[in-house]
């Protein structure tokens, strides 16, 4: 067949991306930049300072977040890949499941039990200990987060790590070098695709989250995804909250693009 | 040649697996309380899976969801095979670049940024037309349809990539047109990613919350913005029951397509088939 | 007996980018022939396969089959089959539905595809194959079923793209000799590409030898290796010495500081040529008694013959013989007015014939690397 019968085929999916994806955000672009009445000022733009609070929290929290998913999952997805098969895949299954449960009732789950007349408070009053004051905080919060995005972290780490050849760490050891060597010298850049995609995956719904906040945080941690939330669906404030998408929108990309040239450059350090 | 697991490590995997496990464990249990406290466990009782059932809103929403998710998942599975066919063998660089580019960018934006891009474009279409409430069925389908292909497309792709590139040529040699090559050589041949894909775009659909969140209409509701609006207010004891529910949905499901891709099960399957095929 | 030409190639030319692939090729193909494509990677014989089969439509020129030119016909409407190189069968269908689909595309009624499937299977010695998947044959039985699934669909003419290839030794020199039988007993034309010249020679009734995109020598196997139309030619079959000479006059020839009698005439006086030996024309003997002498620098021994370099002033030759000579042993070289073939100056003159960089490991090597860029050209060739 000709190249041109080719396109052809894809042509009804090219146009719905130029309608459905690429409109959209040209559409956002123009709000962030227009205000009501349709002309064109930097108000919104300039009004972004007064998140500044706002987007450094949500930043802080993502990070946090990611680091702490990180140092969890890395042993956690090695433990995974040293068993056998046949338990592998049950472990596997395991840590799915949770994530395809709606994280909402996930959120609300962890609610439950952090309430101040929650599950853990009623059991600690039951077996005589003090009462301890966990929802509303910043680290319920970012509980929220490592509990919500955890198996995120595990499973690309988990498969760059049985891709990973058992006899190079063997190796390792064998020429001499101490665990922690093996780890930064052999580990981590063999599964450096692993981690950059669970960086990734758990980054970046951490720092654009309304839910969990709004849940855990008892509207006293504010993120960027609530004060967007909260521009399209109460205060009907469609181009500040268009300029604030946008602004989230490019630091994201940013971050994968930066991430994705650390992640090749790991990579070809490898290979050379 | 694998060594065996520590105790501490061990120790390690259960201690996580408890901390995932545990706030949904103690949902179900208290999905069997009498009383809605969380504080006493008054005695068991299937009242809150009854009020659920009988709460015709979040029925609704169910039914409203499988919808959804049963069009969606299926307009995008059969547009996104179609596209991915188009792309692999297409040889203008360009436009498989800038296509594939763009297939990337709802994967990686945040979803809220997908959600409220396509609320704009709705409301945006809207204002010129002049109507109003367009947010709605129409919408969410759309909305789904956009955030499910990027997963097909790149499911069924690398399929491709493996496809001895002269099968297909085989089967015009053979005396096929282009077309029936398609549907006797390559269809066959990405038929189980296509149902990955399908499967795959059918529980982003049930489980997507946010995106849905900001498109959709008063009037058409999914079970997960069901879920938003009931949590919202107080403390709901059904809502116990709902996730008790999707648990055990979730674990079967998962369970079921384990054993499905599981190779020696589908090699016994095999076998006994060319059994009956011989004794037949 | 004249048969009839089936196929035609009438100025053919393609070209990938700014990459010229064939370049005003010109062919005739007679029915019942087994012709052979032969040349190193990239010369273009794949490209030729598939213009014929109508995978590729080419820049310029006609293909005609039985007189009717057939560009644009596209390659399910043409009564030609292939046999691809990694053999393309349907890994989805077992051994039988394979077999038949081409006869149900057909629209062949089943208990005649029952019928035709296992001909085919006794053809190709592979009875009682029916249901067996395909990733459980072996190459060799991958093959077989290959060929049967291309004949079952009853092909004026068999194009086959490297089909031994991927399989050993052993197993390609007993497929040889099938093909063979079988092409025979069918009596249905084989278009054949290869870049192993034994297999080309033990096989073909017509050899087409080529090299960047050009058509180099056309006919039989022993026409070629005896009478090569050029360097390129000699030194692709088998191993040859070519140097320069100088023809005399008719039946006489200068080389190596000697003039040697010769069987070639109608050159011009003092025309500069170039001359093929074959290592295993020369005799040697002891340098009094030889035409021409020199130092022997290396002898391998190669089972049924030894393997010598000599340096006859400074030029290396190769000789086989059954005579042994040590390393550094002065002989004289011996060559019958037969065994000389004088050829015209062409752009390949001095590229080939000399042995002074020759060992054995280095053939080997540049054997490997050649089917390595012969999959990549193919590659790109594909990609664009």
């Amino acid at each position: 067949m000709k190249n041109r019968t080719y396109n052809g085929i894809s042509a009804p999916y090219a146009l719905w991306c130029v309608v459905f994806i690429v409109a959209p955000l040209a559409i956002v672009a123009y709000y962030a930049f227009t205000d009501k009445t349709g002309a064109f000022t930097w108000d919104n733009i300039s009004g972004l300072s007064m998140y500044a609070d706002t987007i450094a929290r949500s930043v802080y929290f993502g990070i946090i977040a990611t680091i702490i998913c990180l140092i969890i999952a890395y042993p956690l997805a090695y433990c995974f890949a040293k068993t056998k098969v046949s338990t592998q895949k049950i472990l596997v299954m395991l840590i799915m499941v949770p994530m395809w449960m709606n994280f909402l009732l996930r959120t609300y789950a962890i609610m439950v039990l952090f309430e101040d007349t929650g599950i853990i408070n009623n059991i600690l009053a039951a077996i005589g200990l003090p009462h301890i004051h966990i929802i509303n905080t910043s680290g319920a919060v970012i509980f929220g987060m490592v509990y919500n995005y955890l198996p995120f972290m595990v499973l690309p780490l988990y498969t760059s790590m049985t891709k990973l050849d058992g006899k190079l760490i063997e190796a390792a050891r064998d020429l001499g070098a101490t665990g922690f060597q093996t780890l930064r010298d052999v580990m981590i850049p063999l599964t450096s695709a692993g981690i950059v995609s669970g960086i990734t995956m758990v980054f970046v719904p951490s720092v654009s989250t309304f839910y969990i906040s709004q849940k855990l945080g008892g509207g006293k941690y504010t993120l960027i995804g609530d004060v967007i939330e909260m521009q399209f669906q109460t205060a009907y404030n469609y181009n500040l909250g268009a300029s604030i998408s946008l602004l989230l929108m490019v630091f994201i990309l940013f971050c994968l693009f930066v991430m994705n040239r650390f992640g090749d450059t790991e990579e070809g350090g490898v290979v050379a | 040649m694998k060594k065996r697991l520590s105790v501490k490590a061990k120790v390690y995997m259960v201690l996580i697996f408890i901390l995932l496990y545990a706030p949904i464990f103690v949902l179900i249990f208290y999905s069997f309380n009498s009383s809605n406290s969380t504080s006493v466990f008054a005695g068991f009782s299937t009242r809150w899976y009854g009020e659920l059932f009988s709460d015709l809103k979040t029925m609704a929403a169910f039914k409203n969801t499988l919808v959804l998710a049963v069009l969606s998942s299926v307009i995008s599975t059969v547009l996104g095979t179609i596209a991915a066919t188009g792309l692999h063998y297409s040889r203008t660089k360009w436009y498989k670049s800038s296509v594939m580019t763009v297939t990337n960018i709802p994967m990686m934006n945040p979803d809220i940024v997908t959600g409220i891009s396509m609320m704009l474009l709705f409301v945006f279409i809207g204002m010129m037309l002049k109507l109003s409430g367009v947010l709605g069925f129409t919408t969410m389908l759309i909305a789904h349809i956009t955030f499910e292909l990027p997963y097909v497309i790149l499911n069924i792709l690398p399929r491709f990539k493996s496809m001895d590139k002269y099968l297909t040529e085989a089967a015009c040699d053979l005396g096929c047109t282009p077309v029936q090559a398609f549907f006797k050589v390559t269809l066959p041949y990405i038929k189980a990613e296509i149902l990955a894909a399908f499967i795959m775009a059918f529980t982003l659909s049930l489980d997507d919350f946010v995106i849905s969140y900001f498109v959709s209409g008063p009037e058409f509701q999914t079970l997960p913005i069901r879920i938003y609006s009931m949590t919202k207010r107080r403390v709901t004891p059904d809502m116990y029951a709902l996730s008790a529910i999707i648990f055990v949905a979730v674990f079967i499901l998962l369970l079921l397509t384990n054993i499905a891709q599981d190779e020696d099960f589908r090699e016994r399957l095999k076998k006994r088939r060319e059994r009956r095929s011989k004794t037949a | 007996m004249e048969k009839k030409t089936i196929i035609e190639l009438k100025d053919i030319s393609v070209a990938f980018g700014d990459q010229t692939v064939l370049q005003n090729l010109n062919l005739y193909i007679r029915d019942g022939e087994f012709v052979t494509l032969l040349g190193p990677s990239g010369c273009g014989k794949t490209t030729t396969l598939r213009i014929i089969a109508g995978f590729q439509e080419p820049d310029t020129g006609e293909v005609i089959f039985e007189d009717k030119c057939i560009n644009g016909v596209p390659a399910h409407e043409r009564q030609v089959n292939t046999i691809f190189q990694r053999y393309a069968l349907f890994p989805h269908l077992n051994v039988y539905d394979n077999i038949a689909f081409g006869l149900r595309i057909r629209k062949m009624p089943e208990p005649e595809i029952k019928k035709k499937v296992e001909e085919m299977l006794e053809l190709v010695d592979l009875k009682g194959f029916n249901r067996r998947s395909i990733d459980s044959l072996s190459g060799g039985q991958q093959q077989r079923i290959a060929i049967a699934r291309a004949l079952a669909v009853d092909p004026r003419v068999l194009l086959l793209d490297e089909p031994l290839g991927a399989l050993d030794l052993k197993l390609r020199k007993d497929m040889q000799v099938e093909l063979k039988a079988i092409q025979q007993r069918l009596g249905i034309t084989f278009i054949y590409v290869t870049h192993d010249q034994e297999e080309a020679l033990s096989m073909s009734d017509t050899i087409v030898v080529m090299d960047h995109g050009e058509i180099q020598h056309i006919g039989t196997p022993e026409d070629i290796y005896n009478e090569p139309a050029n360097a390129f030619v000699a030194d692709f079959i088998g191993e040859s010495n070519i140097l320069d000479g100088v023809m005399k006059k008719d039946f006489k020839i200068e080389f190596s500081g000697h003039v040697f009698d010769c069987v070639d005439k109608g050159f011009k006086e003092n025309e500069l040529v170039d001359v093929v030996i074959r290592p295993e024309d020369v005799d040697i003997t002891s340098p009094d008694k030889g035409m021409i002498s020199g130092i022997v620098t290396n002898v391998t021994f190669k089972g049924v013959h030894y393997e010598i370099i000599v340096d006859v002033k400074g030029f290396k030759w190769m000789i086989q013989t059954t005579d042994f000579a040590a390393a550094g042993d002065e002989i004289g070289l011996l060559i019958k007015p037969d065994e000389i073939h004088v050829m015209k100056k062409s752009k390949y003159s001095g590229l080939y014939g000399d042995y002074s960089s020759f060992s054995d490991e280095m053939d080997h090597i540049s054997d490997a690397e050649e089917i390595i860029v012969e999959t990549e050209v193919e590659n790109e060739e594909q990609d664009l």
